[in-house]
This record gives structure tokens, C-alpha cells and sequence, in this order.
């Protein structure tokens, strides 16, 4: 049960049965010269099917997964999704495919994503799109040097600065930084939103432009949109919207009629690919007509005789950001998810998200403080563990690991970094009435541990498969390899 | 409630300053800001030689959950930087106002120095 898979491995097991050698056996050391040889053995386990199968099938009941239960991890939009995606997505005539057949032998999928970024447009009121970046980060600096670009041609090489509010996601400074632009954070006002007057006194001749996250990281809606991202453009800069949040507007509100420039999105968090779970991701680049000349090549382009191509030109762009064409699968997924909903689905996903955060929000505020109350939250929100800390020694990391001794995953914790003690929550549109309650009945148990019987919460978590971690030596004495077993070796 | 030295100085993003003299001054984190990141694992310290005005970001502490800038309190020149704290940064936690101190200037903007919050003014900041 326990150990790494080489615990388990025996000289001589094996899992599989070759056929007998049919041609003649070649030495390889006469074949390729001794000095070529590794001198010690490969160290691969040895063991039969059903050792490797319950092995890795009992590490996976220990995992918690969306398909267990809520995953509450805010700014992550751990939603379930469809597996009809999947099927449509592991086709053989879709997954089968290499990169670089010929385009007329490819036409069905050139077509998938020639109206998947159609659709990704029209969702966000942008004019062009790029599929090519795998996640939200290489979206992010897609976006920016797309920025960089706009501005070079412009002659305009001096702007060099991008801002940002003091909220934003980890990954906008670094992806500023990537991208050669220095970084200039904006401070929030007392209702956790841009100070437009902070903001106004940053702006001048070295504004590149802003990376703004709507709703924000707070999952509060920048109301001020308009006037903010018109004050960058007056400054001579460009706006870049972080499509993290996305859950939270579609059908409902397009970036492009803000007055953003270009936003990226997380197919895989948003469109049915499941988040965080290590595998490819996809980050699409949508923006304006001022832009698209910069987009990276190559794009899939509609032919005159209604075939379809990758297009080698453009005038201006960006280099190639990844190899081929993206991660084709998780595009399969969002076409299939945007056309089984439609418009009208589509609204509903994110009006579902934003009342269920609502709802739970109602919930816990009977026992969480609120660290910017603006009224209604969009479709996440953040609550503060002050209160339990100050009065009862209780920390936010405490009662996060007491939530999975009740079963159910964190949300994020200490993030955005401008709210002590934040608990960011993000149910999404996936979970009913039921399942909320649960969370908040275990949310609001938790609390009262924590002030009638503390130690529960500090010493938890008691029922999971290990106890409390060791955060600190797993930094400072990082080790993600497993040294040789005995047995591992003994069959070398 | 923090410790809080009444022979320091104190900004308003959490370092401390003493004055040792001879337009030479030592700053670090104080013990609330030590307390609220939790233990400390990894520091980015500037260099001797480097200058700062005061508001500046002179380095970086990052924690398990968190990673904060800490900034200039007057303007000045790096004369000393506190490099035992690259192995073992957990002294910023253990003793913040003595072994875990993080960089010596000086400075010819000593007399800024008053216009820091003493040690009362930083107790009620800090709201201890």
C-alpha cells in the first residue's frame, strides 16, 4: 500500500510478455563499443500489472479532486467539467492528428479552431485571435509584447512601464518583467478597487499601459472600466485585461466594449478543461484591430474556395510563441463546450457563478469579517480570518487545514496579499444548493472551534492521509526526487 | 502584543531604524511585521555601495504564503548587509531587533530620522 511504486518491485517480476526474438540476438556492447554502456542498471521497478495498477489506484483515492466534491480554490474557477468534452476531444480522427500533416488533410480540425476563435471573439468583443499560448501566463506575455510591439512601431520604445493594481494575480509583474517593461503598482481604495487618483498621478510619458483583472482579484467589478482604461489611453498607453475572471462575464459584459485592447483567456478553467491539474493548458490571445497586425504567426485563415490554411503572413508579428499551433485538444473541449451551451448557456454559467458566491458569501459573513464591503460580489469573494485570529490565536492556515478534516478542499488563502488572513472563495456555477450548504455549515462549524475549542482547529488536520506538513522545510529543503530503494537496486 | 523598543524608530511599512551614530544607522523588520508573514524562508539583500532614497524597495522577504518588499526609511548608502540571514533567515523571526537585522547605511538625511514614528506611535500603527 505504502512506499513508491520500487518498493514493490521483486528481480524478475514483470508486468507484460514479449513475443520471442525472431532475429538474431546482437550484443550491444560488441554493437556499439563497451564504453558506451551505462555501468550500473536502469533502477526501473520491477512488478506485475495489478502491483503497478492498485498502486497507482490507491495514491488516486488519496487525491482530492473536483469529481470527489468542491474545490472551492478562488481565482482558480475549479468548476466541473462535462466529460461528453473529453469524448468529443479523445475522437481518433481529432486525436490522432500530427502537427504537421498537410492542411488539406486537416480540415476538420483547422476548421474547429478557425470558428473557435470566432466565437472567442465574439465573446469578448475583440476582432482577432491567437490560439497559440498554452496557458494564461504565456497569454499574458503574448498580450504585453503585442503591447511592446504596437508601441515600437509607433516609435514610442520609451514607455517602458506597465501598471498594475496592488491586487493583481502574481503573474502580471512577472510576465512584465519577461516581457522588458518595469513594473508600477496602483494601490486599491476603501472599496477594493482601482484608486483612480493613484492611478491618474502614475500615468505619463512612460506609460506603456495598465494589466487590469476584471472582476478583480477581489471578485469585485471594476466599475470605473471605462473611465480607467480611457485615462490610459489619453496617457498614450494600452490596456491589457487579465481573462482569469472570465467566469464571471460571459454573455453578460465584453472586455472589448470596455476599452480593453486585448485580454487572454484560460481555456482551461473557463471552456471545460479542467484547472490545475498539470496538464495542458490554453491561453488564447483576443484583441482589437490596433493590434492584430502583432499576433503571432501562424494564424488558421478561411481560403476564398471555403477551405481552410495557416496563414505565414501578417505583417508585423511577435515571434512564435509555441511550436505548431497550441494545444489543440483543450480546444476541442471550449468549441464543444461554447456550442453545447450557446449564448443563452453561456450567460447562465456565469450568472449561476456569481449567485452561488453571493449565496455563500450571505452564509459566512455571519461569522467572517468582510474586508471591502462593495455590495454584491461577482462570481468569487474574499473573507478575512481576523476576527478568529485576534480573539482566539486561530490563523486562516489553521482553519484551511481543518476544512479538509471536514472533508472538503481550501479555498486559497493568504491571496490577494492586500487582505490579511484572506479566504478567497470561488464556488462556480457547478455546485447546487446542497453542496454550498454543506460548505458553509463546515465553514461556520470551524468557526466555533475556534472559539470554544481551538486546538481542533490548530492541530488539524487529524483525518487525512498525512497530518500537518512542514511548509518551511519543504522550501527551504526542497527534494522532489526519491532516492534508490534497496530493492531498486538489489535488481540492478 | 509585538515587542516594540522604545530606543528605535519605526516606518510605516514595518522596518525600524537605529541611529548608531555618526550619520550611521541599521535597520530590519519589526517584530509585528516578523509575526504577521510568518516564518521567513528565503531574503534578497541589496549590495554595499548600493544608494536609496528613502521609500525605495531595498530587498525582498519571502514566507511559505507571502513575499513583501522592504523599503528605504531615509535615504542612504548600503554599508553593511546582514548575509549570515542567506542560511538562515528564520532569525528575522527569532530576534528581529538583534540578529536579525538586515542592512547598515548611512546616511546625510539623518535628521529625517525624528520625522519616523517613535515607539508609541508604532504600537498604535501597528494597532497591538
Amino acid at each position: 500500500m505504502s512506499g513508491t511504486i520500487f518498493d514493490h518491485s521483486r528481480p524478475g517480476r514483470e508486468g507484460l510478455s514479449l513475443p520471442e526474438l525472431d532475429v538474431p540476438r546482437t550484443d550491444p556492447a560488441e554493437a556499439l563499443g563497451g564504453e558506451l554502456l551505462r555501468k550500473d542498471g536502469m533502477g526501473l521497478p520491477e512488478v506485475t500489472e495489478s502491483q503497478l495498477m492498485r498502486h497507482y489506484v490507491n495514491i488516486s483515492i488519496k487525491n482530492y479532486n473536483i469529481d470527489r466534491g468542491l474545490y472551492p480554490l478562488g481565482s482558480c474557477t475549479m468548476k466541473y467539467n462535462p466529460k461528453l468534452h473529453e469524448n468529443l476531444a479523445r475522437l481518433p480522427g481529432l486525436s490522432e492528428l500530427h502537427p504537421l500533416l498537410p492542411d488539406g488533410q486537416v480540415q476538420g480540425t483547422l476548421q474547429i479552431m478557425y470558428e473557435l476563435s470566432d466565437l472567442l471573439c465574439r465573446i469578448t468583443g475583440f476582432d482577432a485571435c491567437s490560439l497559440q499560448p498554452a496557458a494564461g501566463a504565456q497569454g499574458e506575455l503574448t498580450g504585453l509584447l503585442l503591447i511592446r510591439s504596437c508601441l515600437e512601431s509607433r516609435g514610442e520604445d520609451h514607455r517602458n512601464q506597465v501598471l498594475m493594481p496592488d491586487s493583481a494575480h502574481g503573474t502580471n509583474p512577472a510576465s512584465c518583467s519577461l516581457a522588458g517593461f518595469e513594473v508600477v503598482s496602483v494601490e486599491s481604495d476603501q472599496h477594493g478597487m482601482v484608486d483612480v487618483d493613484d492611478l491618474r498621478s502614475k500615468l505619463g510619458d512612460r506609460t506603456a499601459g495598465l494589466m487590469l483583472t476584471n472582476p478583480n482579484t477581489l471578485g469585485i467589478f471594476e466599475s470605473k472600466v471605462e473611465e480607467i482604461n480611457g485615462l490610459v489611453h489619453d496617457a498614450g498607453g494600452l490596456v491589457y485585461m487579465d481573462g482569469a475572471n472570465m467566469n464571471a462575464l460571459l454573455g453578460i459584459a465584453l472586455p472589448g466594449a470596455m476599452g480593453f485592447d486585448v485580454c487572454h483567456l484560460n481555456l482551461h478553467k473557463t471552456f471545460s478543461t479542467p484547472h490545475g491539474g498539470g496538464g495542458p493548458g490554453s491561453g488564447p490571445v483576443v484583441c482589437n484591430s490596433l493590434l492584430e497586425p502583432f499576433l503571432p504567426q501562424p494564424r488558421v485563415v478561411k481560403n476564398e474556395d471555403g477551405s481552410y490554411g495557416l496563414s505565414r503572413g501578417g505583417s508585423q508579428p511577435v515571434g512564435r510563441l509555441l511550436a505548431f499551433h497550441g494545444n489543440v485538444g483543450v480546444m476541442y473541449k471550449a468549441y464543444a463546450y461554447v456550442l453545447s451551451l450557446g449564448t443563452r448557456g453561456l450567460e447562465e454559467v456565469s450568472r449561476n457563478a456569481i449567485l452561488n458566491a453571493n449565496y455563500l458569501k450571505a452564509r459566512l459573513t455571519e461569522a467572517f469579517d468582510l474586508p471591502f464591503d462593495s455590495g454584491p460580489c461577482m462570481h468569487e469573494f474574499v473573507v478575512s480570518g481576523s476576527r478568529q485570529k485576534k480573539e482566539h490565536g486561530v490563523r486562516t492556515l489553521d482553519m484551511a487545514k481543518r476544512l479538509l478534516d471536514y472533508g472538503y478542499h481550501a479555498p486559497t488563502v493568504y491571496f490577494p496579499l492586500i487582505v490579511s488572513e484572506a479566504m478567497m472563495v470561488e464556488p462556480t456555477e457547478t455546485e447546487s444548493l446542497e453542496s454550498l450548504d454543506g460548505f458553509a455549515d463546515a465553514l461556520l462549524s470551524i468557526a466555533r472551534e475556534a472559539e470554544e475549542k481551538p486546538h481542533l482547529v490548530t492541530d488539524a488536520p487529524v483525518n487525512t492521509p498525512v497530518l500537518r506538513l512542514d511548509e518551511v522545510r519543504a522550501i527551504k529543503e526542497l527534494c522532489v526526487t526519491e532516492p534508490p530503494s534497496e530493492a531498486g537496486k538489489a535488481n540492478d | 502584543m509585538s515587542e516594540i523598543p522604545e530606543d528605535l524608530r519605526f516606518a510605516e511599512t514595518h522596518e525600524w531604524v537605529r541611529d548608531d551614530g555618526d550619520g550611521k544607522f541599521t535597520m530590519g523588520i519589526t517584530d509585528h511585521a516578523q509575526s504577521e508573514m510568518g516564518e521567513i524562508v528565503m531574503i534578497e539583500l541589496p549590495s554595499v555601495g548600493d544608494q536609496f532614497d528613502s521609500g525605495d524597495v531595498v530587498g525582498t522577504l519571502e514566507a511559505v504564503k507571502t513575499a513583501a518588499d522592504f523599503y528605504a526609511p531615509l535615504g542612504g548608502k548600503v554599508t553593511e548587509v546582514n548575509e549570515s540571514l542567506e542560511d538562515s533567515p528564520e532569525k528575522i523571526n527569532q530576534d528581529p531587533y538583534g540578529e536579525g537585522w538586515l542592512v547598515s547605511f548611512e546616511s546625510d538625511d539623518g535628521e529625517a530620522v525624528s520625522g519616523l514614528m517613535s515607539a508609541a506611535e508604532y504600537r498604535q500603527h501597528a494597532g497591538d
